[in-house]
């Protein structure tokens, strides 16, 4: 089996023509709109009741469409979005510190190691400033300075401080506000909200995305809903992993269905592993716990500069204390002077992993390093610290048993975010007509990594306005309500969905839903994780189909499919994991390039480049390769039992220099 | 550790539920509560029996989805946590531990240790937001708003609409959560034009689902996991006493 199917041909991103600070306004000029007295005729179904999600139906019911908006929590105010801590960007220059919404647009396309579409990063940076505002607006407490004026701080890739805050609470905050817009719309009976139900699979009539099959948990009824459109705001796939930072419920399954229906899967390799988590301690683990990245703007990263020392903190010898100011590796601030402990998240990641490798970590398990606050402590005071963090140590403190206020935190590198997924266009539709992808979901944004206090960012701008501006484009040539539940297509999903659940529910095997989701995920995080290698992902695309015939034959799930089944709703999910695992290596293994979260160890700076001997950068850095790589990988499914078909789609780099990235 | 669990089992809705008993074994002690569950779980379904149901999914403290009664007292006896936060280490090999619902007359069973809080929801669609439409809104600092009053408005902010506050409610009272929702959105300006319309709605909906009043017992501030003042209900109080004298005299 080829690595990679065949090529097809390039995709039209749909970006519009002119310079790029003038690409979204001339858009939205030349956009179509729908006249008040018909968009109420007009239905659309979002998936996902996060920021993005729950901005969208909020907004898009503002305007007088008919929304149902599902989400499997028990509340739409509980999307993984309520987990973000540390903050949102916006370029609003509030702190006359030279932002600009060209040094946000760059700071993210640099950041994202120019693997991101120009056009869409742009936009985001222009809207960014309203976020706010309306965040504002609605009641969204950010933190304020004396002066009642907002307050701001500084986040990693960034040299200025642009990031919005509520406490370490940024993204409860925000979700609230979009829930609360959503409940609003729920009241005037503009949005039909489900709950507790899950997406199992996309209805497409004719090409086009035209509804969705859904399971009640609670019941375990399965139902059809017909649209004009979809829009679907699921998030990432971080839980491929097993352990990650996402929350339990977060799963792939509405975006990997609506890829075997005919949605490309874009640069699924592009996964965030951010530095600041808690460390594993053991097999019985669940989850991982995220520390903020804004710990990184008092705290500093560092291990002993010894091997032995290491070994004496591991095995409780010494501890921090005992180790002498010069014998103290703050790697960050050495390797990366200018940008320090703030350096991105996949470069600070990959840092603390081979610090580990040398044998230089600090946790019990060797993988972990030290997050001090001791001179920050010393410079501020406790107060000042209790009062930026305070929330953030005493979390800490809960799950380690140790205080951060007397010791380094420990902390180590855990997956937190996807910048990959569903591919789509300007209008944020996918190639599959009709349906709409935002957030996290999709791939557009981010490139190869994403900056901190930017998903809070994206995630509004695509739900509040982004989507209500494009929309249209694709709804004015739609005859509103041409497709109801009635048409065979529905009836053949259903169909799949329903024997789906039969044929798992009829397996009665050995082994729980778990023991395959961590067996994969032990698996993808060894050899698709911090780094890669050619022979590592080759093995992974060995063993994984192999786990999935397993899975298949020997998965034990009790009860029956009516009712609340949690170890069903599971089984879906994993068994969804178990291909898109699959497809994750494969885009791996194509990319024969090292860029941001994507670290391919054949692809690295070494003494012998020019950009090492001229100090630009170190080796040991990520290399991009341009000319070949350049391009977005969006994977096609064409059957269970053939390779995915790759469609590329060039990224043009008009306003930014394609450079080797360095914090140096 | 070794621990021994009486757990609520309730099949759905109308099933009369009973306490089950089940042995947890070898549960490591840096494990959270929720994991100690899962291990129990995982064995239970080897064994070809019926896991227990639990509400979870951030495991981080901020969803507000997890809702056990743990020995009698939501989110366990430790202050300021929710259910996820509740780590192994705090309990000694050879306890047993009571685990419930979080029970109330407005939060019927679902299953086991699941609840609908739904009710929660209804009670915000009713008034609990800002009117504001997207793409209205002025500059985000044209309105400066003193930061002691943002910070007691976020204070209130904090609920994570777990449901806790009822459930240690003798009379399962909702005033800590409608109160924190009406302090976070009535201490800000922007929340001024709306405030009377809201507090009414708001508590008006609270009674019809069901929830009881108030009766200064302070159980819902003790137990919350974000450590909510019970002076949002003398807030909201206040503002609905405000709010229906206007209304009756309009």
């Amino acid at each position: 089996m080829a690595a990679n199917g065949s090529q097809k041909e390039t995709l039209n991103s749909s970006v519009p023509d002119g310079p790029i600070a003038e690409k979204w306004t001339n858009h939205k000029n030349n956009s179509k709109l729908i006249n008040p007295a018909n968009k109420r005729k007009y239905s659309i179904i979002v998936v996902g009741s996060g920021l993005a999600g729950g901005a969208a139906a909020a907004t898009l019911s503002e305007l007088g469409y008919q929304v149902k908006c599902f989400c499997y929590q028990d509340s739409p105010r509980r999307a993984h979005s309520i987990a973000a801590q540390g903050g949102i960007n916006a370029a609003k220059n509030y702190q006359n510190d030279g932002d600009s919404i060209y040094r946000l647009f760059y700071d993210t396309v640099k950041g994202g190691d120019f693997r991101s579409r120009e056009a869409n990063v742009h936009r985001l940076a222009e809207v960014s400033g309203n976020i706010i505002d309306q965040c504002v607006a609605q009641g969204v407490p950010f933190a304020r300075e004396y002066g009642g004026l907002l307050d701001n701080r500084s986040f990693g890739g960034a040299q200025v401080s642009r990031t919005f805050y509520a406490r370490g609470q940024t993204g409860q905050q925000l979700l609230i506000g979009a829930y609360q817009a959503l409940s609003k719309e729920v009241a005037k009976g503009g949005v039909e909200m489900h709950s507790r139900t899950e997406m199992m699979d996309l209805v497409v009539v004719d090409g086009h995305a035209k509804g969705i099959i859904v399971r009640d948990m609670v019941t375990g009824e399965i139902t059809r809903h017909a649209a004009d459109t979809v829009v679907l705001a699921t998030g990432g796939y971080g839980n491929v992993f097993f352990l990650s930072t996402n929350a339990m419920g977060c799963n792939v399954m509405a975006a990997y269905r609506a890829h075997k229906r005919g949605a490309y899967m874009a640069n699924p390799c592009y996964t965030q592993i951010h530095p600041t988590c808690i460390p594993v301690s053991g097999d019985y683990q669940s989850k991982l716990t995220l520390m903020s990245e804004s710990l990184r703007n008092d705290g500093r990263i560092w291990v002993p500069k010894s091997a032995e020392d290491a070994a004496a903190i591991r095995s409780g010898e010494k501890t921090a204390a005992d180790i002498p100011e010069e014998d103290r590796d703050y790697y960050l601030e050495r390797k990366y002077p200018s940008f320090g402990n703030l350096a991105p998240r996949d470069i600070s990641s990959r840092s603390a992993k081979e610090v580990c490798d040398e044998g230089r970590g600090v946790a019990s398990t060797g993988l972990g390093v030290f997050l001090d606050f001791r001179d920050a402590i010393e410079r501020l005071g406790e107060d000042t610290i209790r009062a930026r963090y305070g929330n953030l140590f005493q979390m800490y403190e809960k799950i380690q048993g140790s205080n951060p206020y007397k010791e380094p935190m420990m902390i180590y590198p855990a997956v937190h975010y996807t910048m990959g997924g569903l591919w789509v266009d300007y209008n944020l539709m996918s190639n599959l007509p009709g349906l709409h992808v935002l957030g996290e979901a999709n791939f557009s944004d981010h490139g190869a990594n994403r900056l901190g206090a930017s998903a809070l960012m994206q995630g509004l701008a695509d739900g509040y306005f982004v989507i209500p501006a494009t929309l249209p484009n694709y709804l004015a040539n739609q005859e509103p309500g041409s497709v109801t539940t009635e048409n065979e297509a529905f009836a053949e999903a259903e169909k799949a969905v329903t024997d789906r659940i039969d044929k798992l529910l009829s397996i009665q095997g050995e082994r729980t839903v778990d023991s395959f989701h961590r067996e994969l995920g032990l698996l993808v995080w060894d050899k698709c994780g911090m780094s890669r290698d050619k022979a590592g992902l080759e093995e992974a695309l060995e063993k994984i189909p192999k786990i999935r015939e397993e899975f298949w034959k020997n998965v034990r799930i009790p009860g029956t499919g009516e009712g609340l089944n949690a170890e069903l709703e599971k089984a879906g999910r994993v068994a969804d994991f178990l291909e898109f695992g699959e497809l994750m290596c494969r885009d791996a293994l194509n990319r024969e390039e090292s860029c941001g979260g994507h670290f391919r160890e054949e692809y690295q700076f070494t003494e012998k480049d020019d950009a090492v001997i001229s100090g630009y950068t170190n080796p040991g850095e990520a290399k991009r390769r341009d000319e070949e790589f350049s391009y977005v990988a969006a994977w096609e499914y064409t059957g269970d039992d053939s390779p995915p078909n790759l469609h590329k789609e060039e990224l043009i780099f008009e306003n930014v220099k394609q450079s080797v990235r360095s914090y140096k | 550790m070794n621990l021994t669990l009486k757990v609520w089992r309730q099949k759905h809705a109308n099933d009369r539920g009973t306490i089950e008993t089940y042995d947890a074994k070898s549960i490591p002690v840096e494990a959270s509560f929720l994991e100690m569950l899962d291990i129990v779980n995982e064995q239970i379904v080897q064994g070809g029996g019926e896991p227990i149901h639990f509400d979870h999914d951030c495991r981080e403290g901020i969803c507000g989805m997890c809702s056990l009664t743990i020995n009698g007292v939501p989110h366990s006896k430790e202050k300021g946590i929710t259910t996820c936060q509740v780590h192994m280490r705090k309990f000694k090999d050879g306890d047993t531990i009571w685990i419930e619902p979080f029970r109330g007359k407005a939060f019927p069973v679902v299953r086991d240790l699941v609840v609908d809080r739904s009710a929660f929801d209804r009670i915000v669609s009713a008034g609990g937001y800002i009117s504001v439409r997207t793409g209205s809104a002025e500059d985000a600092n044209s309105l400066p708003i003193a930061k002691d009053r943002a910070d007691s408005s976020f204070d209130a902010a904090a609920c994570i609409g777990c449901g806790a506050c009822v459930a240690a409610c003798k009379n399962a009272s909702a005033m800590l959560f409608v109160g924190a929702k009406a302090a976070h959105l009535n201490l800000l300006p922007q929340g001024q034009p709306e405030k009377d319309k809201r507090v009414l709605a708001m508590v008006r909906q609270m009674d019809s689902e069901g929830f009881g009043n108030c009766t200064n017992h302070y159980e819902c501030e003790a137990v919350c996991p974000k450590q909510i003042s019970a002076d949002v209900i003398s807030k909201l109080n206040r503002d609905y006493a405000v709010a229906s004298t206007k209304e009756a005299f309009k």
